[in-house]
This record gives C-alpha cells, structure tokens and sequence, in this order.
C-alpha cells in the first residue's frame, strides 16, 4: 500500500476541505500539471430546494477504498500523484465537500484519472449522504 | 457465536439502531442477508445492499466468523 504516511495525508475524511491544501499536497517541481476536482453542495435536487447536506461514513473501510482508488488510478493512468479529501458532518449549498487532486507530467492523464477517481468514489467508498428539504430528509440513492 | 452488525445510512433508520446484534448463528453472508431480509423486510426496498466483511466487500458465499467485523454498505452516495 506504499508510503503510509504520505498516503494518510493524501488521503482523508476532514470536517472542512481548504481547496489550495489538498491541490499543495502533490504539487512537485518536476509536475508539470495538477488537475483538481471540486464537489460542492448544490441547493437544489430534482426541482426541490436543497437546504443542507449530512455526510455519514464507514470511516476505516471508506479511507481503505479511497486508498485503492488511488493506488488504481496510478496503475492505470500516467500520474504520479492522487489526493482525496472528503467532508463528514453536516454541509451548507455552495460548500466544499470532496477535493481530488491528481498530479501528472502531462495534463491529459491528469484530466482522464481525475473523472476515474471520482466517478469511482462515487461508486464504491462507504459514505452517504442525506439531504434535508423544507419538508423532510432522504439519504440519497437508497431507493428507486 | 454472536455477531455485531455496524449500520450505516438508511439500515440504521429502518433496523433503528446503529449496531444490530443477531442471536441466530449464520455460515456465510448469503445466510445473514436472507436472515436480514426476512426480520427487516424494508431492506429488500433498497437499490442494493451490501455487506462488508473485515472493510471488503463480501460475495454471499463468503463465511462468517465471529470475530469478523461486518457491515451494511446500503447504496452510497459520496461525493
């Protein structure tokens, strides 16, 4: 699983996501490009207003799967580098709520692992969220 | 044997606890899912339901010990 150390940096469930930090931590002089990705909170879901965002997660098993996206992504693509930061607690409209930081040679590879990075997250890591309207909550994708 | 559950999501909301202890003993996952649906059957209304195993995710066939860590992993929805 490589270097446990720098992974637990690069890799992490925060409560607040500072944009600059996470795309810092795989910027190397010999990079030649960092392409980040930005998830925030929309205020709005299938014409209902969206009044905030709960995150909940599996903290161990989600920082695990986190790690072997990362590790996928540096096989499968030309980068060097992968950072994932993703929020838990509660979350406003227009918050920050998941950064991905992928650091290349080149800009193309960072661009295609980057979308591999979250499109995966997005499928595999062990964390829900729910949404609160003005009348009532739902966690999102349970039911058809 | 006994076993602890860790609820996660909506299995938390319809199981209403955030562990499920189980007094039936089970072989393999496949048995505690089947076990699962019938006491809860709100959970066969899910999109998905999966069950992890020491933080994998574990086919039905898998076997359980005690000592396992297990989990229900409803649909996520990071990101």
């Amino acid at each position: 699983m490589g270097d446990n150390k720098l992974m637990n940096t690069l890799i992490q469930l925060v409560e607040s996501i500072e944009v600059a930090n996470v795309a810092s931590l795989v910027n190397k002089p010999e990079y030649g490009g960092i392409n980040v990705f930005v998830g925030t909170v929309r205020n709005h879901t299938k014409g209902k207003k969206v009044e905030k965002l709960f995150f909940e997660c599996y903290a161990p098993m989600a920082l695990l799967e986190m790690e072997k996206i990362a590790e996928r992504a540096k096989e499968e693509f030309d980068i060097k580098e992968v950072a994932i930061h993703h929020v838990v607690g509660e979350k406003q409209p227009g918050e920050v709520v998941v950064v991905i930081a992928v650091a290349a040679f080149h800009r193309k590879a960072a661009f295609a692992a980057c979308e591999f990075v979250i499109d995966t997250l997005k499928e595999t890591v062990p964390i829900w969220k729910k949404e609160y309207f003005e009348d009532g909550s739902v966690w999102v994708a349970a039911h058809p | 044997m006994s076993y602890t559950v860790l609820l996660f999501g909506v299995t938390k909301d319809i199981i209403g606890s955030s562990v499920y202890c189980p007094n039936d003993e089970f072989y393999t996952v496949g048995h505690l899912r089947e076990h699962l649906y019938q006491s809860f059957p709100l959970l066969q209304k899910l999109n998905s339901l999966m069950i992890a195993v020491n933080m994998n995710y574990a086919e039905d066939h898998i076997m359980l010990s005690s000592t396992d860590e297990i989990a229900l992993i409803p649909p996520v929805s990071g990101g």
